[in-house]
């Protein structure tokens, strides 16, 4: 199993590295390397110094291999708005985007896995085909227009919830969180949800098709022909084989909640990684954007191997094959 | 003596988009206490359904429309689902065809079969441990304790087939219904699993229902044989009745086609045509399409007629091969 | 189960594909119920200059004073503004049919340029196999492990913004789908024997592919590319709600959107909803054209 994590996680490093690559080439060699990284606005002076700096004369090799050496000491670069390092930004942002998906992806898990087990048992009932007819809804509705009817309904006419903003946050661990607040769930529970749509829909039909797949599998007549009562047969038989996809797709999902939160941060002013991307996006400030573009990628591979690992530990047929492996 | 399980005019049938499919129609059998009854028939004849309708075990769309199933006199089909649960698993019991798909993969081998007793015995997760312990000794697996803690895929075909038989009897059931559990092991397991059934249920007084399409399965091992055609059983008697002198030509068609009946070097005779549809059967017999005894007659379903004075012994044949009323 | 499933009528072999297809996707009413709405919504898009109300984008037209009039007024020149009027006066059901014309276009558009990309890639793919599969699948793999919406950002910030740069985001990001599910069909009627077959017959790869890998390819294709249209007009919705998509001149549903985002704090809702509700309508009844389609073609399904 260890042996199995440590495989796993030098395969990381070098798609890591793969990555850096292709940003490299991305930013410095497609675009031009001058126009993306040193601010327009700069004189002639700066621009020389950066260009130096920047080892922009150097050949192309060895320009990766400064941009490498800087990318792992977390030098990506400074913002030309903020004037602060591009890395410190997105780090400061980070927690409010975390905050947001993981209440996304756990609205979105405790409603679709009952949802789509409901739904999966009752194919033809009324109730299992709404939910059906719900989730088709959930994929179609674009996640920005709903942000708006959520504010138009719950912020302007109603008056209950805040359209925009994250409210307090309270400090645990150097980590600013809000949901220890009312007033910071206030603002959370709308974002969150517009977020969960999505995904929501995603699982309902995911739990649903595993267990419409798994209540025709023989183990599970032979569950059943055991004497084992509904509730055992269900919770213990079908959930478990459904679990792993699911948990795998939970996982990998994850990071496309995360990339997804910039739409939702935008709408909602969540001021978030996501926000971040779109005004450095707007005000061209371009070493933001690399910045994001390399913590995402870390954040991806990282999840990856979450769910790899994880995987592993859910299916008893994927250790054995390893272990021989 | 009221036999151990008595069906009669079990109907069950299937409704589908494209109509009803009566994969049971009109079966009526009973088992002995002890007995081993062979339910012999091709796939599709309505054999494995049968065993699912007496287990209580049929999905939808299908359902049993009508006809009685009782366990030691008692209606079973009268039952609410948490008494048929504690009769399933415990007095009567079903092993499947194919041991790879029976057994969860994901589930250690220990917990599907403690499960099976905790369901049904009020008995500590220890004692439970133990009975599963001592019948995966008794269906012939070595290093039972260390077999307890794998999972299904670390055994063979024919290891998972023991454990499944080990799980059936884990409650000592009266019945068991055993749904063609050799077909999917290779030849040399299937004598030893069969072996192996045939002494535990002599051994414990259990019951038997064989569900097979082989011939040659049931002539060793059943006391009586039915078969079964589009859903009917068209035949019944001891295996010796049926196998050495058949009534019903597609018995006779069945006892043809297995090889080693034929002489060497002849050619292997099979059944002319094909299985009908079971979508909306017309009410003839339905095997007069491939029967060259066929004809007039047999557009009217030829009734159960009891041969020779014994209620155990008859066909459903207007046309048998020895004339009615048979001796 | 031991219950064979009865064998379909015979009379139902003898039909073609097509009208089988066309018959079992019919049998849904839901689906039939999208699939109405779908045509109708395109006869929109295409007729919107002979059918809107007004040109909203001929400013001799619109009359500032009409400005964000609530759904039912009365214009000043003596018309109905069925579902208001826009910041500058413009009549929202007009706007919405033009808007609906441009974001089917560009995702019609973007789905033929990455079908054909896609096909060609997962076919070369799937027949030279080698190092060419390998190189395909990989840039397949990372691409499709990297949510949508990123990518096209990061491509939009790349390439900077318009049009054509919106499309070749949307195509980017599509063509992946596609070479990955053709490769899939494809190698599994390579394997088949008939194609073994035409090889040894020294048959032309071009007539292998074409005539025998390509028509196999063509159900799962089919449902790819009408959840892929849904896909890409959603996404170049958003990217235009997020000012990163199509130009102010070329003003789609979701700039539409967009544009009522500013109002709609003040409860001038309808100038973001009714655009929504159009985009929300095509999506769906793309959706549920897709969805009874997996049904028909899946012959795992079929019954």
């Amino acid at each position: 199993m260890s042996v199995y994590v440590v495989r796993r996680g030098l395969q990381s490093v070098v798609v890591l590295f793969a990555m850096s690559l292709i940003v490299f080439l991305g930013v410095y060699a497609i675009g031009n390397p001058i126009d993306i990284l040193i601010n327009p606005q700069a004189d002639q002076i700066d621009r020389e110094r950066a260009i130096a700096a920047l080892g922009l004369d150097k050949p192309l090799w060895e320009q990766y291999v400064v941009f490498l050496k800087s990318a792992a000491t977390g030098d990506l670069g400074h913002s030309f708005v903020h004037s602060t390092p591009a890395l410190r930004l997105i780090v400061e942002k980070m927690p409010a985007t975390m905050e947001l998906a993981i209440a996304a992806m756990l609205i979105a898990v405790v409603l679709g896995i009952p949802l789509g087990l409901w739904a999966g048992l009752r194919p033809h009932a009324f109730s299992g085909r709404a939910i059906m007819a719900g989730s088709i809804l959930g994929f179609s509705l674009p996640t920005f227009w709903v942000g708006l009817m959520l504010i138009m309904v719950f912020s302007v006419m109603l008056g209950w919830l805040p359209s925009n903003g994250r409210g307090p946050t309270v400090e645990i661990l150097g980590v600013d969180v809000s949901f220890l607040s009312l007033e910071g769930w206030r603002h959370l529970v709308m974002p969150a949800t517009n977020l969960a749509l999505f995904k929501l829909a995603l699982l309902i039909r995911l739990t649903r098709a595993g267990t419409r797949e798994a209540l025709m599998q023989d183990y599970v007549k032979f569950a059943r022909a055991k004497g084992l009562s509904n509730a055992r047969v269900i919770g213990v038989h079908v959930l478990r084989n459904i679990l792993i996809p699911i948990v795998t797709v939970i996982g990998l999902e994850f990071g496309s909640v995360i990339a997804f939160a910039i739409v939702t941060e935008s709408v909602f002013a969540w001021p978030g990684m996501g926000k971040l991307l779109i005004d450095s996006i707007n005000l061209l400030d371009r070493p933001v954007i690399v910045a994001y573009l390399l913590v995402i990628v870390a954040i991806f591979i990282a999840i990856n191997l979450a769910v790899d690992v994880l995987y592993s530990a859910l299916d008893p047929r994927v250790r054995l094959s390893d272990s021989k492996g | 003596m009221t036999p151990l399980l008595q069906v009669e005019g079990l109907r069950t049938h299937f409704f589908t988009r494209a109509g009803v499919v009566k994969a049971v129609d009109d079966v009526s059998f009973a088992v002995d206490r002890g007995e081993v009854l062979g339910l012999v028939g091709e796939s599709g004849s309505g054999k494995s359904i049968t065993g699912y309708s007496i287990m209580g075990l049929v999905d939808p769309p299908g359902r049993i429309v009508a006809g009685s199933i009782r366990l030691d006199g008692r209606e079973i089909r009268e039952l609410d689902a948490e008494s048929m649960r504690r009769l399933r698993g415990n007095r009567m019991a079903m092993i499947f065809q194919d041991p790879m798909m029976t057994l969860n993969p994901v589930l250690r081998i220990d917990r599907q079969m403690t499960e099976a007793i905790l369901a049904h015995d009020d008995v500590s997760r220890a004692t439970a441990l133990e009975r599963a312990r001592d019948a995966l000794g008794r269906v012939g697996i070595p290093s039972p304790d260390e077999r307890l803690r794998a999972y299904p895929h670390q055994f063979s075909g024919g290891m998972r087939q023991r454990v499944a038989i080990a799980i059936a009897l884990l409650n000592g059931p009266d019945l068991v219904i055993a749904d063609e559990p050799t077909t999917a092991l290779d030849v040399t397991i299937q004598g030893q699993i069969l072996y192996e059934i045939q002494k535990l249920a002599r051994e414990a007084g259990t019951a038997l229902v064989w569900i097979t399409h082989d011939l040659s399965v049931v002539a060793g091992l059943a006391d009586r044989v039915c078969v079964m055609y589009a859903g009917r059983i068209v035949e019944q008697g001891t295996t010796a009745q049926v196998l050495d002198a058949p009534l019903h030509p597609y018995t006779q068609g069945l006892l043809d086609s297995v090889p080693s009946r034929n002489a060497r070097g002849a050619r292997l005779r099979q059944i002319a045509g094909m299985t009908p549809s079971l979508v909306d059967l017309p009410d003839a017999c339905a095997f007069r399409e491939r029967c060259d005894r066929a004809d007039g007659a047999c557009g009217e379903a030829p009734p159960m007629r009891v041969a020779g004075g014994d209620p155990g012994r008859g066909a459903r044949c207007h046309h048998p091969l020895v004339p009615w009323p048979c001796p | 189960m031991n219950a064979d499933p009865a064998p379909a009528p015979a009379s139902r072999a003898a039909q073609s594909p097509l009208r089988r297809v066309a018959g079992d996707f019919f049998a849904n009413p839901v689906a039939a119920f999208g699939f109405g709405l779908l045509c109708t919504l395109v006869v929109f898009a295409v007729f919107a200059p002979a059918i809107s109300p007004q040109n909203p984008y001929d400013l001799a037209q619109i009359d500032v004073m009409d400005s964000r009039l609530p759904p039912g007024a009365a214009s000043a020149s003596g018309g109905t503004f069925w579902l208001g009027t826009d910041d500058q006066g413009r009549d929202m059901l007009s706007a919405i049919f033009y808007g609906l014309r441009i974001s089917l276009a560009v995702g019609a558009a973007s789905t033929v340029l990455a079908l054909a990309i896609g096909l060609a890639a997962g076919l070369a793919a799937a027949y030279l196999g080698g190092r060419v599969e390998t190189v395909v699948m990989r840039i397949v793999d990372i691409q499709l492990s990297f949510p949508a919406i990123l990518i096209a950002l990061i491509l939009i910030a790349v390439l900077g913004q318009g049009t054509g740069k919106v499309i070749a985001a949307l195509v980017t990001i599509q063509w992946a789908y596609y070479a990955r599910t053709v490769r899939g069909a494809a190698l599994v009627e390579k394997r088949k024997e008939y194609v073994e077959a035409a090889r040894c017959l020294a048959l032309s790869p071009a007539r292998i592919v074409f005539r025998h890998l390509l028509p196999n390819c063509l159900p799962p294709l089919i449902v790819v590319a009408t959840v892929q249209v849904a896909a890409a007009i959603a996404l170049e919705a958003t990217l235009s709600f997020l000012g990163l998509g199509l130009p102010i001149t070329e003003p789609s549903l979701g700039l539409l959107i967009a544009n009522g985002y500013q109002y709609l704090l003040s409860g001038k809702y309808w100038i973001s909803f009714f655009p929504g509700i159009a985009l929300l309508l095509t999506i769906v009844s793309i959706n549920l054209v897709a969805d009874q389609l997996r049904d028909v073609l899946n012959p795992r399904l079929q019954r």
